[in-house]
């Protein structure tokens, strides 16, 4: 539950990025303690690991600062707190309201990497596959995207 | 034994936290943060249910999630650098022109 308390502290900085990372850990702690050890795995390695890293290169790069305040940004403050605030007590109320107090038990299910695996290559190969020629287009988008338009000089610098 | 409700509040309250995030943030990297957190939250609520109903479905769709989550945060890193080359800004307030 400590990953809540964390994004408070996410509201100040650009180092939210960090926080960021702390809130990503304890998510694993979480998947951890409901017993998907493979998810939590996949979170760490994935998400704190691999995003984050390029999330905080890509500041490093563009050394992006303190955000200045704007006209938008308070218009959308006096909005968004408020619309926030409704809308998680709302979800929260009615959550409390709907689901019954049944109970998960910690490392309720067999969420084992090899249970999974196998589920992987066997139920569900197709969207495995389609995922893989996702990334691969992913792969390909974000080269084109961030190499340089002016053709090749430009290749060699970045 | 933890209650699921417990676990439904706190994924609510991260993508609530991503949904303000998105809307009172005026840098464009944040804003991908705040999208990063959304996806955080709905994936502690798919895995919370497939605890609670013993599928391991609900595992592996969390797990496409994030390779989705991990294509879209390289494209859109990559069309942040390519903003900011042409731009020089990463105030999405500033970038409100298709055509420069």
């Amino acid at each position: 539950m400590a990953g809540a308390v964390n994004l408070l502290v996410q509201r100040h900085p650009i180092n939210s990025a960090l926080s960021l990372v702390v809130v990503m850990g304890s998510l694993a702690v979480e998947y951890l303690l409901l017993g998907a050890e493979f998810v939590a795995a996949v979170q760490v390695i994935v998400y704190a690991g691999a995003i984050m890293v390029l999330f905080v290169f890509v500041i490093m790069l563009l050394n992006a600062g303190e955000e200045e305040r704007t006209k938008g940004s308070r218009v959308a403050m006096l909005f968004g707190i408020p619309g926030m605030l409704v809308g998680s007590v709302l979800v929260g109320w009615v959550l409390i309201e709907r689901t019954g107090t049944q109970t998960v038990s910690a490392g309720a299910l067999p969420g084992a990497p090899r249970t999974i695996g196998w589920l992987l290559f066997h139920n569900f190969l197709l969207p495995f596959e389609v995922t893989s020629i996702l990334v691969l287009i992913a792969i390909m988008g974000a080269v084109v995207l961030a190499s340089h338009p002016d053709s090749d000089q430009g290749k060699k610098e970045s | 034994m933890v209650p699921i409700s417990y676990y439904l509040i706190l994924s609510g309250i991260l993508f609530a936290c991503g949904v303000t995030g998105f809307l009172i943030k005026r840098n464009i990297i944040s804003i991908f943060m705040s999208i990063e957190l959304m996806l955080n939250g709905v994936n502690l609520s798919f895995v919370a249910f497939a605890a609670q109903w013993h599928a391991l479905s609900g595992q592996i769709f969390v797990f496409f999630v994030m390779v989705v989550a991990a294509a879209e945060a390289a494209v859109g890193l990559a069309i942040i650098i390519a903003v900011y080359r042409t731009r020089e800004t990463l105030n999405v307030d500033q970038v409100d022109l298709l055509k420069l």
